[in-house]
């Protein structure tokens, strides 16, 4: 079996696995960080989401062999403390429902931020589309972004 | 897999919380350790508490005043993991930020019903809790009154302490949870006066969402038990095919392929065959899974489609249906009327369609079943697999962990005895995960449902005679050896009480479909479709009557409750001052206790398609615990019915279900949702449901805005926006 080094979270981690095993679960099975999760498996949900060089990507669509030696950021990686803004937006705006698409609602979300710092509606939409919640937590991923990029204040007054 | 007794349950249960909004089977109402005073037995998910007592079920303290409040219900987005703490340590008198929460095991005996379905969590045992909380802190008191020896009137419980005033000592609950365990709990626990509540009625954060944020909750699919395998299943694509043969040669090339086992999954006693992959990672199973050649024999279902069903449930409305709910004499009040109405209704069948696909892990042994896994009901599975694998009740320990959602789906028990018997097979804990594509085409689905309507309008423009035949599958039929001519129960589920009384000639019928393919309840179950057909009639009736909708259903809704509703709905709406290009439609319903009105308002954009603009919601579900769950549940509920309404829906072609992913079961995403408002009545009713009734009133409420808009009736779902 081919071995590579996969860049997760700031650490590098040998692995040794069959080539063509998705990026998703070398993460969840091998690696053992159960934070991403699995949606649908055809690239359609973004339950799997990862940042790869800052960018979002469906890792149940690309082998984790494809990716070898570039920075990879998990849930798990954004901050295990709650502290990064968009964590604390989503505590402010209480987001999650049953939590399952979060982790990659709000990867997308940093990297969105990360790159425009003060979206508008049209920007939350584009970036934001991939990403499918079935609790139907869109109004407050909306709002929690506004927070985000406004400091956390809330978008909304907090009830 | 589908005992009587299990729809017989949750059809009872629904009865019972629904009509007198009390608690059906209560828990065991008894101090904590089974009165034996041990301090290790406490039983939550993941094993024991090992340093604290149980002081009342549900209610554990250590000696350092730890407190461990365990959740009984589900964890599936709706928020009883908050709201069964929160109820408790408002009695308790403890703050809801320092306590541990932990999920109970299955256990109905001691936490009475557990299933988490009909919008129960609160409403079905809201004062069974308040009393566990409050004689929790009446043996606190009453063992730290003895301590001091002084009078209990002089004592009183405040943030994890009981406080004598006239000293201003104070113990820490640690310092009195062991005497307080061996006391009698009261029999008759004073309970608070809402007005004195300090968490209840209080948006309160929920204590599950930094798990949420950060990774660490653990959902079924998450869960690891060691030395545990993984098994990945081909499933007939065709509903009830049957493994004629298979060929593993290629699968068994996979490395870590460990077994391969023909095995059957029991929906209503009917076997649902597949081949079972087991392997020492889920990508080996997987990979092993694609490598099989299965032969099917599924001669008999391959003609099932769509087309088929709806034709036979529009040819069923001709017949007379089986009577639910009657009253006057309907036919010769409606030949009499000056103005009759007449309209059929249809609602697709629908997927559940959880983030989190079905998976389940098993660890049989000769002796003991222990299940971990994203389960709506622990006590029920428990329950049969007990039955069916033969092993005492109390040796089946049923774990849950958060569900990735639930939606009804993940509370039938298919899925667990499943993964009972590929453990059993292979000697080995196991875990099953289910793909999104068996999630999706194996069903049991929501069933589709056609609605033949009727009703005669007098001269005053008021509905005097009302008839509504629903042509569907009745779930409850499923059953092996199921009355075929028993009505369906639910045909009225999700209409407005007051209708009964305010029209004298009423007739409510179905005719139940007789189809191989599995149905279930999904979110609001048959409200959802239900609410659909009732509330765009009245609509068409007001517009008939030519009287305003609102005021036409204020006149018919002659019930206290409902017009202080609609005074309400009124105002937040601003009902009286639509703008001129735009569509405002209203639907109101009534289903697990609660009444919720909606008002959706609609305009057309620039490029001519209709565009959702608002949704305001009115809640009223009584007595309620944590105002910002019901209205994330709200907007949540509103959410997945603009899917349902406009997005997907299930096909079924040469017996399979078409759409098997979300390429083609098309959800609703972040830039179709409207802003949506919600707001909650506050009345002393009893406590109602909050995780379905906000379902129901949304399509039609958005059907009879377009129709305000475009004089364009929508009388069958879904429907794309961009086409009206």
């Amino acid at each position: 079996m081919p071995t590579y080094t996969l860049h997760i979270n700031g650490k590098p981690i040998p692995i040794e696995a069959d080539e063509k095993m998705p990026l998703l679960w070398v993460i969840r099975d091998i690696i053992g960080l159960t934070g991403t999760k699995f949606g649908c498996g055809i690239a359609q949900c973004g339950a799997c989401t990862v940042l790869l060089n800052g960018n979002p990507i469906r890792s149940c669509s690309i082998p984790a062999s494809a990716v070898t030696n570039q920075p990879i950021t998990t849930i798990e990686g954004l901050s295990p403390d709650n502290s990064h803004p968009v964590q604390k937006a989503w505590l402010v705006e209480q987001v999650p429902q049953c939590g399952y698409c979060q982790s990659g609602q709000i990867l997308a979300a940093a990297a969105l931020l990360s790159k425009i710092p003060h979206p508008s509606d049209q920007d939350i939409d584009s970036a934001m589309q991939g990403n499918i919640c079935r609790c139907g937590c869109y109004p407050r991923i909306r709002k929690a972004i506004k927070t985000a990029a406004a400091g956390l204040k809330p978008a909304s007054s907090l009830r | 897999m589908q005992p009587r007794y299990l729809s017989t349950s949750r059809r009872q249960f629904i009865r019972n919380t629904g009509l007198s909004g009390i608690a059906l089977v209560l828990g065991a109402y008894l101090p904590g350790c089974s009165g034996n005073g041990s301090s290790d037995v406490i039983k939550a998910t993941g094993g024991t508490l090992p340093a604290s007592t149980e002081l009342m079920t549900w209610i554990s303290i250590d000696n350092a005043g730890k407190v461990t409040i365990l959740n009984h219900r589900a964890e599936m987005g709706q928020g009883a993991w908050q709201v069964v703490p929160q109820m408790i340590a408002e009695e308790l008198e403890v703050d809801l930020s320092q306590i541990n929460i932990l999920f109970a095991p299955g256990n109905q005996k001691k936490y009475g019903s557990q299933i988490t379905g009909g919008s129960s969590t609160v409403r079905g045992s809201y004062k069974h809790l308040l009393r566990i909380g409050a004689s929790a802190r009446e043996m606190l008191i009453t063992a730290a009154a003895k301590k001091w020896n002084v009078d209990e009137k002089e004592c009183y419980a405040s943030n994890g302490r009981v406080i004598h005033k006239p000293s201003d000592r104070s113990f820490n609950y640690g310092d009195l949870v062991a005497d307080a365990a061996k006391l009698t709990p009261p029999k008759e626990p004073k309970l608070k006066a809402r007005i004195d509540y300090k968490l209840i009625g209080k948006p309160l954060p929920r204590q599950d969402i930094p798990m949420k944020t950060n990774g660490t909750a653990i959902f079924g699919i998450d869960k690891k038990l060691p030395g545990m395998l993984y098994a990945a299943v081909e499933r007939s694509p065709r509903i009830r095919g049957k493994v004629k043969s298979f060929d593993d040669t290629q699968t068994k090339t996979i490395p870590g392929v460990r077994h391969v086992i023909a095995i059957k999954r029991t929906v209503f006693e009917n076997n649902f065959e597949g081949v079972a992959v087991v392997a020492d990672n889920l990508w080996a199973a997987m990979q092993g899974r694609r490598l099989l050649k299965v032969e099917w024999d599924d001669s008999g279902f391959e003609h099932i489609s769509t087309e088929q069903l709806f034709a036979r449930m529009h040819e069923d409305l001709k017949k007379p249906g089986l009577n639910d709910r009657t009253a006057g004499d309907f036919e010769t009040t409606f030949q009499k009327a000056p103005t009759k109405l007449e309209a059929v209704y249809e609602a697709p069948y629908e997927a559940h369609a959880c983030m989190e696909p079905l998976n389940c892990i098993a660890d049989v042994k000769d002796d003991s079943v222990t299940i971990w896994g994203p389960i709506q009901g622990p006590d029920w599975v428990q329950e049969d697999l007990s039955k069916r694998m033969g092993v005492p009740l109390e040796k089946v320990t049923v774990n849950m962990t958060f569900l990735g959602g639930g939606f009804g789906r993940k509370a039938f028990l298919d899925y667990p005895h499943e993964a009972a018997v590929i453990s059993k097979e292979i000697k080995a804990p196991v875990q099953v995960v289910w793909t999104r594509e068996d999630d999706m085409t194996q069903g049991p689905f929501r069933p589709g449902a056609v609605y033949a309507c009727k009703a005669g309008l007098n001269k005053n423009g008021h509905i005097d005679a009302f008839q509504t035949k629903m042509a569907a599958q009745n779930m409850d039929l499923q059953n092996p050896g199921a009355d075929l001519h028993r009505y369906n129960g639910s045909t009225t589920e999700g209409l407005c009480r007051p209708y009964f009384e305010s029209i004298g000639n009423h007739s409510f019928s179905d005719i139940p479909t007789i189809s191989p393919i599995p149905v279930m309840w999904w979110r609001s179950v048959y409200a959802s479709t239900n609410g659909f057909a009732y509330e765009s009639f009245i609509d068409e009736l007001a517009h008939t009557a030519g009287k305003d909708p609102l005021d036409f259903r204020r006149e018919h809704l002659d019930d206290e409750r409902y017009q202080a509703l609609i005074d309400q709905l009124i105002t937040i709406t601003d009902w009286k001052s639509r703008g001129k290009n735009e569509g405002w439609g209203v639907a109101i319903t009534e289903c697990f206790s609660s009444i919720v009105g909606e008002v959706v308002k609609v305009s057309r954009k620039s490029d001519g398609k209709i565009k959702i603009d608002k949704v305001i919601a009115l809640m009223d579900c009584g007595w309620y615990v944590n105002p910002d769950i019901i209205r994330q549940q709200v907007e949540g509920s509103i959410v997945m019915a603009i899917g349902a309404a406009t997005k997907h829906e299930i096909h079924f072609k040469d017996g399979m279900a078409v759409e098997k992913n979300f390429d083609t079961y098309s959800m609703p995403r972040i830039h179709e949702i409207p802003d949506i408002e919600v707001h909650i009545v506050d009345n002393d009713e009893k406590a109602g449901g909050v995780g379905e009734p906000g379902l129901p009133p949304l399509a039609p409420a958005l059907c009879n805005a377009i129709f305000d808009l475009t004089n364009k009736r929508i009388r069958k779902l879904p429907f794309r926006l961009d086409e009206v």
